[in-house]
């Protein structure tokens, strides 16, 4: 379907975002030699191979224990350390939520907790690994800062742009392999959305692996003669509501797509931001409050509504509300 | 800090359980038990055995650094805190009321001077403890990382995540202390969730256990604390065999208060 289709974005190669993260460590402990990184046991799974053996003196293998990976990170920043934590996303944040909200969160501590295998897309092992709260549960912390790159060359960018940042970061990355449709070596600017693709009929609000979804459906809309404006919110929080809301007084209704649950997701932050101040119709491309469950990542995302084929009718069921 | 005498430091633990009784009585609020049964300990480390600087600064490089896993005994450490120096003694008039930087458990967000993480979700303090030691390896920091746990606070999983790390990579600059008092919120920790053969748990987990009987009497504290240290500064000249050179300083202490000062220094 893709090669029919006219594109504003197009890509030669495809990889996973985790190996994003992993080169995005690498660059960032060359940059910065109190770069430490901590893993549960999941190195080849976060792709932290690079970061151990260019740095050995500086990664830390803490075993099946995530609680204490989370304490011993907390404990790292008060000596200036800026530690990466690692693991699947289910255990980075549901299984330590507690020590995340108490040693990193209200204590303020400098850690980024690195999770992958968020969401559906981590695929065959099922509903027991593919977590649908983790952007609700971050969000919810103060202090926390909530990414959620959509390729490989933004999870890069945004690893070595979360380094430099001064505060605790959640950065949530996946599994599969997936387009590579962000320009190499992007400026990442944490809090600022990007919009990808101008457009004045809706406008198509996408996080991680939605953003591909979503300049897809942006061809498939254009095919229909409807123009969907299409932004990338690679930061869920802080929110970009300038960006949002700049957009929406042009379209007017707005459909947001994202690996998550309903509740507690980028849907719901946009939700509230327009709820203030721009009310107007808007539509959920996520999972309707349910698990997931065991499959290939293409047909969980076709099963569970998260495909391009998806964003388009929500785009015209938000269209259709529009008075 | 310079060292005090060991009249001093008598001196300066009846000031501190005074603190604590007027801070904890003002709001009738607080955990005044342990926090009675640690006095000693706190004080000998304030004011004896750590070298630190009340000009406060939150990487503590070049200092010995101490951190409260159980943190609800939190009136203690604010008392010998502010005794010696980290902010003015008066403050201690505000612990536990609105706007105060004295929280119900120690906490970082109002910016107290001493406190370097929120504790109080027990079973974390270990892990990060051993973040902070890991940290000043790295650094060449040469200085020691105390902590405090609770008894009752070893039913949690965590600490036993942590105490297996030690382990594993060798962390010798840690001192960890059990407040061993055998009391928990729901009575008894033989009848809660009994602790058992606890020296055996820890040794079994690679670390080396010092026993302190009198947890309220100076010297004997002093002398584990020493111990402790000594106990590191061996294992360190070791190049072989370091696998068991971190030190536990367990301590029993009575901390049960039953209303009148007159049983507060009781020891077991």
């Amino acid at each position: 379907m893709e090669q029919t289709l006219d594109l504003k974005y197009t890509y030669t190669e495809k990889k996973d975002t985790r190996s994003g993260f992993g080169d995005g460590l690498v660059e960032a402990g060359k940059q910065n030699p109190n770069v430490v990184g901590l893993c549960a046991d999941l190195i080849g799974s976060l792709k932290m191979g690079d970061f151990q053996k260019a740095f050995p003196d500086r990664f830390f293998q803490v075993g099946i224990a995530e609680a204490n990976m989370m304490g011993l990170a907390a404990g790292m920043t008060i000596g200036g350390k800026i530690p990466f934590t690692g693991t699947f996303a289910n255990f980075s944040t549901g299984r330590v939520y507690d020590q995340i909200r108490q040693s990193i969160a209200y204590s303020g501590k400098n850690v980024k907790i690195a999770a992958s295998h968020a969401g559906l897309t981590l695929g065959e092992d099922g509903a027991t690994h593919q977590i649908l709260e983790d952007i609700g549960l971050m969000k919810m912390l103060p202090h926390m800062c909530v990414i959620n790159p959509c390729d490989y060359n933004q999870t890069k960018a945004a690893t070595i742009a979360a380094a430099a940042y001064e505060g605790p970061v959640y950065l949530r990355f996946g599994r599969p392999s997936w387009p590579i449709f962000t320009p190499k070596d992007q400026v990442f600017e944490i809090g600022k959305g990007w919009k990808m693709i101008e457009g004045s009929d809706v406008t198509l609000i996408a996080t991680g692996h939605l953003v591909w979804e979503s300049v897809v459906a942006e061809a498939l809309l254009r095919q229909e003669g409807i123009r969907a404006e299409v932004i990338n919110i690679h930061t869920i929080k802080p929110l970009d509501e300038t960006l949002i809301l700049d957009s929406v007084a042009k379209t007017k209704c707005v459909v947001t797509a994202e690996e998550h649950n309903i509740l507690g997701g980028l849907g719901e932050s946009v939700a509230r931001t327009l709820a203030q101040n721009f009310p107007c119709p808007q539509e959920f491309v996520a999972v309707m409050d349910s698990f997931g469950e065991s499959g290939t990542p293409a047909q969980l995302m076709e099963k569970y509504g998260l495909n391009a084929a998806a964003i388009v009718a929500k785009a015209k069921a938000a269209l259709a509300r529009k008075g | 800090m310079e060292q005090q005498s060991l009249d001093q430091l008598k001196k300066i633990s009846s000031q501190v359980r005074r603190d604590i009784l007027r801070m904890v009585h003002a709001v009738q609020s607080g955990h005044p038990g342990a926090s009675l049964g640690c006095t000693e300990f706190f004080t000998a480390l304030y004011f004896h055995e750590m070298k630190h600087n009340p000009a406060f600064s939150m990487s503590g490089e070049g200092e010995d650094m101490f951190f409260l896993s159980n943190g609800h005994i939190s009136p203690v450490w604010y008392s010998v805190l502010a005794r010696s120096g980290y902010f003015k003694t008066e403050e201690l008039a505000t612990f536990r009321k609105l706007n105060s930087r004295l929280q119900g458990h120690p906490a970082t967000e109002e910016g107290l001077p001493g406190i370097r993480i929120a504790s109080g979700s027990l079973g974390q303090g270990l892990s990060v403890a051993l973040g902070v030691a890991q940290a000043k390896k790295l650094n060449q920091d040469p200085h020691h990382v105390y902590v405090l746990m609770g008894d009752g606070e070893l039913q949690e999983g965590q600490i036993w995540e942590a105490a297996m790390y030690a382990a594993h990579y060798g962390v010798d600059n840690i001192i960890a202390t059990v407040d061993y008092n055998g009391q928990q919120i729901d009575g008894p920790t033989t009848a809660v969730m009994d602790l058992k053969n606890l020296r055996a748990k820890w040794e079994a987990f690679g670390w080396e256990v010092i026993e302190t009987k009198k947890g309220n009497d100076m010297e004997a504290v002093l002398a584990g604390l020493q111990e402790a240290k000594a106990s590191r500064a061996k294992g360190s000249q070791s190049s072989i065999s370091c696998t068991q050179k971190w030190a536990l300083a367990w301590t029993l202490w009575w901390a049960r208060i039953s209303g009148t000062a007159s049983h507060l220094a009781m020891n077991s």
